[in-house]
Order: structure tokens, then C-alpha cells, then sequence
């Protein structure tokens, strides 16, 4: 389908993270409007200023990014991918109305697409497109409100960002088609790195449901290092769903940041369930009086994975709730880390804010760390926040087992019940049977007992 | 001579080197309901947690034989599958696990043991409703989390509910009475009563008197300090309700002495 071009020949050799040659975006430079280019040439050299995180940097603690530092990355090359629609089909959730845009090694791939027509106001595209249609929302919007401070990542995804979607919801439009992205990464030559960048606009009085998925070729060592920008207009409300099944050696490195408009609703939904080093960024920015921000996560740890959540809600204005509830399931020995900042500015009172961090060890190796940060500058707010580490309750599983359940039924009994609660946040029922079924794969006890 | 349905012989128990269980004999037939009945910290509740199969007790002397075989050998599932049921004292709030889905699980799990077919969604709303109403339990406690939130009567009345349902061979009743209004105890008793028969043996385990005004038992024992000291007919619980645990300890004290 596609020749081969000077690009890809020049995008075959493999180059250290570190020492990512300039040239490349210059060369991207050409076919980019002036605005992009340089806001990418700038990205990068913030990013060749920062260099990857060190542990000594607060937000970056609790992770070792040695293998990921270690790895020498090439970018994928553009052109035809050797994926298969059976393949799509079975790495696709089972939506039967959603839009599909599929991605394939960080690009695009419109064959693999289910573009169906959209509601007349809601107008989906992937950045590509969006450079070449008339639209300004990318010029308007991109890159304004993610957070680039500590975060190389971000820059990083800024510096080389060339594909992702752009959605935008018009005024006052219910989307009910869910939209889904399916972002898929296959084994290359060696190990590549894809920065796949969305833009959502939810103008005043718009709903939508985002759903983001990753996946990858089981074995495959690679990184994603996504960023996702969403605005939430005012009495908007955006339902965003992250799942990270990527295969267990690969990375994945997530910002979601959400900007909040007056009387604006997001409900954000992350499941964590792949990758040997997981990093999972999420960051309302409430500037708007009587939002109410949701982040509602569940993180599965087997094997070695490192798993990593920080999250940063900023109350900028008064009057809003924000609601952080994760929860971790570890077991062999895997490690989960919660982080969850919490910043009031100085003028937003009546702030509620709720912070919620549970943990279940299901083995002796397994770890789990969780940090509440709160920065509360106003004076008359309500910040809650709670953290419990802990096993399966022992009196729970005696009760179950004296009703004639066998050790590991029960088991898996009580771990479902502890990640149901995450399902049963959501609004999806496609997704929440789906994860259901992955869970009871991946989770241990499960698999063999029927629950 | 038929085999007895529970024979506890010599059993001596402690948690972490402290002994509480200090030498039971008994015996318990097909059709027989027994009382425990005696003071808080006597090791009534050891005993009932000791057959359902709670590990945190070590068994230092004895053994307990169910239907002759070997009870304290088996795992608790095992012995729920077997037909031993113990009704809690304080039964465990389990959240996110519907009431339907954890019965569903059990009275398939005991099915499956006995080599039966598991039972489909209907016929196990069947058996549920029917059980229900014996126990006048309100209809939603059905779609609720396993006792999460119920109040102290319909906790008790749901473990008299699930006993109902899981149909047991032998059945113990710890302190099912504790907490519970007179109405309430009539309601659970009239259950317990309902599951009366020949085949089944019964061990209730109370503090008080007042829970055999409604389930007459056949033999009645006191225990005290980890053994049973005085066992007899009905009307020994009569007896210690008129004169109370400290008859007993005056007359073991006299015998001592």
C-alpha cells in the first residue's frame, strides 16, 4: 500500500531516548504549520534540557526508570501495518455503536477504522486531518492546559506528537456513541516509542464518552507515552475511560489532564492492568465554580509490574467536589504506588474534596505505597483523604468457606467484590463486562473458580 | 445401633497456649436437638467456631467424629458440604458480594460435592423466595451485599434463612438468640423448629434461657471453664434460669470441696 520513503529509511535506525536526533523534527517540520513546528521544536528542547526523570525529582520517587533509560527506542516508521482486521476484532472491546478509530504503532490506520457517521455537532478527527481541514481548535487548544513542569514525558509527547484524535463536541450535543480509540503497538524491529497526543472539546452544555485502549503484541518491548487534553465546558459532562492492557513487558506512560469550565462534569475512568512499568498521570485543573471532577481508578499488579499513579486535582475556583477513589489489587511481587495531590488555591472555598487509596496484598511480595499530598491555601474546605493496605479479611473468607465454598472460590470472591466497586462506578456496561471477564483471567484464584 | 450424627470425645483446644476447651465428651443423635447453655468465656463459642473449622484453635487432645468420620480433618468447605452448618454469633458484613451470588455459590458448591447438577437461576430463586418467606425476610435483603447493613434481627434471621436453604445435616446455633427481640426470636425460632426432624441434629448454644422457651431441646448441657459440668433434660435449663450460673459453681464448688 504504502512505498517505501526517505523517511522510513532514515526512521529504521535505532536511536537512544537520550540522544534523539534533532533532525527528525525538522524533518516533520516540512509537512507541520508553522505554529506546531514550533511548538514542538520548543518541546523538545525542554525535553533535551530535562532529560529523563531522576528518582531525586518528588513526583518521580517511588519509580525506577532504568528500563525504560536503558532501552535504546526507535519511532515507528510510517506506512502499512500487518495488522489484521481478525486481530482489531480481538483485541477490540465489543461495542456494537461506538465509533472506532484504530491506531497501529502510533499511527492512524484508517483501513482498521469503523468511521461511522457521526451526530451532526460532533466532528471526529485525527490530528492529520485536523491539519488539513479549516478547523483551529488544534491551534486554539493543543498543548494549553497539559502540565509540562517535571514531566519530560509530556514534553517529550509534544516534541514528536504527529498523530491522535481531535473531538469536538458542539454546543449543547449529547454524543451517545461512545468513542473509542484502540491504540495498538506490534513488534517492530525493536523496541519503539509512540507518543499518541488527543485533543476533546466538550463546548458548553456538550456530553460524551471517550474511551482510550491500549494493547500490544504479548512479549513486545515498547512505549506509550500518551497525552490526552480534554476540556470540559461549562454544564458539560465528559465520561473518559483509560484502559492500559499493554503487553507485560512493554511501558506505558499516561497524562490525562482535564481543564474544568463552570458547572462542568468529568468522570474519569482508568484500569491499569498491563505493562512492566506503569506510570498513570491524571490532572483536573477545576477552574470553574460547582464542577465535580471523578477520578475513579483500579490497578491489577502480577509478576514484577511496577504500577504508578499520581494524581493532582487543582482547586482553582470555590464551590466544586472532586472525588479520587483507587484501588489496587498486587499479588506475586508487583509493586503499586498512589500519589494523590490535592491543591486549593487560596480562593476556592467550600472546596469538598475526597481522596480515597485502598490496597489489597494478595502476596507476601507484593507492595503497595500511598501517599495523600495535600496544599490547601483557602480556609473553609473539606479535603478527606484515607488510605488502607491490607490482605483479604480473614473472618470474610471463614464465612464463606464455612457456606461450603473451597479456599480459592472464596478468594476470588472477595477480590471481585473489591474491584467490583471500581466497575460499578463506571456507566459503561459494555466496558464493565469486559474488564469483569479480564479480571477474572488475570486476577489469581479467579480463573478456575466460577464467580 | 445407628451411628450418632456428632460424637465429641475428650476434645481439649486452646488459642495461642491458653487451653479453653478442657476436655468435652458428646453425643448428639439423628433427631436430637442439644443446649449448651452456660457464662460468657465458658468456651461455648470456642466449640461452635472449633466445628465449623475456624484454624486459629489448636486441637491439643480428642477428636470429633461426624457421621464417624473424622471432622476436624476436614476443610470448613468441607464440612458445609458434608451438612455441618453453624449459624454465627456475629455474622461478617461482606461488601460488594450480593447475598444471591454468595448462596448461588454455596448451594451449587454442596451440589457439585454430592455429585448433583448445579441448579439454574430459576430454580434457585425458588428455593430462595420459599425460604425467604419461612423467615419473613423483607425482599430487597436478597439484592443486598451479604449482611452489609442489615440490622441485628435480620443478620440472625438470615443465617436461620441460609440454613434453610443449604439444607444441613447437623446444625449450630451460636447465640443465634443474642440481640434479638422477642419478636424476632419467635420468627427464628419457628424456623429452626420447621427443620426439626429425624435426620437432623441440632446444637444451640445460648446464654440465656429465654431461646428454649422456643426450641424445646432434648438434652441440655452448662458448661463452665471449658467443660460441661451438669447435663440433663429441659428442664435443667429451667433450673439455671431460676437460680443462675452461680448454682452451678456453688454445687461444683460443694463437690470439690
Amino acid at each position: 500500500m504504502t512505498t517505501m520513503t526517505q523517511n522510513q529509511t532514515m526512521r529504521d535506525n535505532s536511536w537512544l531516548l537520550t540522544e534523539l536526533p534533532e533532525s527528525v523534527i525538522e524533518h516533520d517540520a516540512a509537512r507541520m504549520p508553522k505554529w506546531l513546528a514550533d511548538i514542538r521544536r520548543s518541546a523538545f528542547r525542554q525535553f533535551t534540557a530535562d532529560g529523563l526523570p531522576s528518582a531525586k525529582q518528588e513526583k518521580w520517587r517511588q519509580i525506577n526508570l532504568r528500563p525504560i533509560r536503558e532501552t535504546a527506542f526507535g519511532l515507528p516508521a510510517d506506512g502499512a501495518t500487518d495488522v489484521s482486521e481478525a486481530e482489531v476484532v480481538g483485541h477490540s472491546l465489543p461495542f456494537v455503536d461506538a465509533v472506532r478509530l484504530v491506531f497501529v504503532n502510533g499511527r492512524y490506520a484508517a483501513e482498521l477504522s469503523d468511521a461511522r457517521a457521526m451526530p451532526s455537532g460532533v466532528t471526529v478527527q485525527t490530528i492529520r486531518e485536523a491539519l488539513k481541514s479549516e478547523s483551529t481548535i488544534l491551534e486554539t487548544h493543543l498543548t494549553k492546559y497539559v502540565n509540562a513542569d517535571d514531566d519530560p514525558f509530556v514534553s517529550l509527547n509534544t516534541a514528536l506528537l504527529d498523530d491522535g484524535v481531535v473531538v469536538h463536541i458542539e454546543k449543547n450535543i449529547t454524543c451517545d456513541t461512545p468513542i473509542y480509540l484502540l491504540c495498538i503497538t506490534t513488534a517492530a524491529d525493536g523496541p519503539i516509542i509512540t507518543h499518541p497526543r488527543n485533543l476533546i472539546i466538550a463546548e458548553d452544555g456538550a456530553q460524551a464518552t471517550i474511551v482510550e485502549d491500549y494493547v500490544g503484541t504479548d512479549g513486545e518491548v515498547y512505549l506509550t507515552n500518551a497525552v490526552t487534553e480534554l476540556v470540559v465546558g461549562e454544564d458539560a459532562h465528559l465520561h473518559h475511560y483509560l484502559l492500559e492492557r499493554e503487553s507485560d513487558a512493554a511501558f506505558n506512560v499516561s497524562t490525562l489532564t482535564a481543564y474544568h469550565k463552570t458547572s462542568s462534569t468529568l468522570s474519569s475512568h482508568t484500569v491499569l492492568l498491563g505493562g512492566a512499568l506503569v506510570r498513570n498521570n491524571v490532572n483536573p485543573i477545576i477552574d470553574g465554580e460547582h464542577c465535580h471532577s471523578l477520578l475513579n481508578g483500579l490497578y491489577i499488579g502480577r509478576g514484577k509490574q511496577h504500577i504508578d499513579n499520581l494524581m493532582r486535582v487543582e482547586h482553582r475556583k470555590p464551590n466544586c467536589e472532586s472525588r479520587q477513589f483507587y484501588k489496587g489489587i498486587l499479588t506475586d511481587e508487583s509493586r503499586g504506588v498512589f500519589a494523590g495531590r490535592i491543591i486549593v488555591s487560596r480562593d476556592a472555598q467550600k472546596i469538598d474534596a475526597v481522596q480515597s487509596n485502598q490496597s489489597l496484598l494478595l502476596s507476601e511480595a507484593a507492595r503497595a505505597n500511598s501517599m495523600p499530598q495535600l496544599e490547601i491555601y483557602a480556609d473553609d474546605v473539606k479535603c478527606t483523604h484515607g488510605a488502607t493496605i491490607g490482605e483479604l479479611d480473614e473472618e470474610a473468607l471463614f464465612y464463606l468457606e464455612s457456606r461450603g465454598l473451597a479456599e480459592p472460590q472464596a478468594k476470588a470472591m472477595l477480590v471481585h467484590a473489591f474491584a467490583g466497586e471500581s466497575l460499578e462506578r463506571m456507566n459503561l456496561p459494555v466496558v464493565q463486562e469486559a474488564l469483569l471477564q479480564m479480571l477474572t483471567q488475570r486476577l489469581p484464584f479467579t480463573s478456575a473458580a466460577n464467580v | 445401633m445407628t451411628t450418632p450424627i456428632l460424637e465429641i470425645r475428650n476434645l481439649h483446644a486452646g488459642i495461642e497456649g491458653m487451653d479453653i476447651i478442657k476436655g468435652i465428651d458428646l453425643t448428639i443423635n439423628a433427631g436430637e436437638v442439644h443446649s449448651i447453655m452456660g457464662p460468657n468465656g465458658s468456651g461455648k463459642s470456642t466449640l461452635a467456631q472449633i466445628l465449623a473449622g475456624r484454624d486459629a484453635y489448636e486441637i491439643s487432645e480428642g477428636e470429633v467424629l461426624y457421621n464417624g468420620k473424622d471432622l476436624l480433618d476436614m476443610d470448613p468447605n468441607v464440612r458445609a458440604c458434608e451438612g455441618v452448618f453453624m449459624a454465627f454469633q456475629y455474622p461478617v458484613e461482606i461488601p460488594g458480594v450480593k447475598m444471591t451470588q454468595f448462596l448461588k455459590a454455596a448451594v451449587n458448591s454442596i451440589r457439585e460435592h454430592h455429585g448433583k447438577e448445579a441448579l439454574d437461576a430459576v430454580e434457585l430463586m425458588g428455593l430462595f423466595k420459599e425460604k425467604a418467606k419461612l423467615l419473613d425476610l423483607p425482599n430487597d435483603l436478597m439484592k443486598r451485599a451479604v449482611n452489609e447493613g442489615f440490622s441485628g434481627g435480620e443478620k440472625k434471621r438470615a443465617e436461620i434463612f441460609q440454613m434453610a436453604v443449604l439444607d444441613p445435616t447437623f446444625c449450630v446455633l451460636d447465640e443465634t438468640d443474642s440481640g434479638l427481640d422477642i419478636d424476632a426470636l419467635r420468627t427464628v425460632a419457628e424456623g429452626v423448629n420447621t427443620m426439626r426432624n429425624d435426620k437432623r441434629g441440632f446444637l444451640v448454644i445460648t446464654h440465656y434461657q429465654r431461646l428454649l422457651d422456643y426450641i424445646v431441646p432434648d438434652h441440655v448441657h452448662v458448661m463452665v471453664d471449658g467443660k460441661i459440668v451438669r447435663s440433663g433434660g429441659k428442664e435443667l435449663a429451667l433450673e439455671l434460669e431460676d437460680k443462675g450460673y452461680s448454682w452451678v459453681d456453688e454445687k461444683l464448688a460443694g463437690a470439690a470441696g
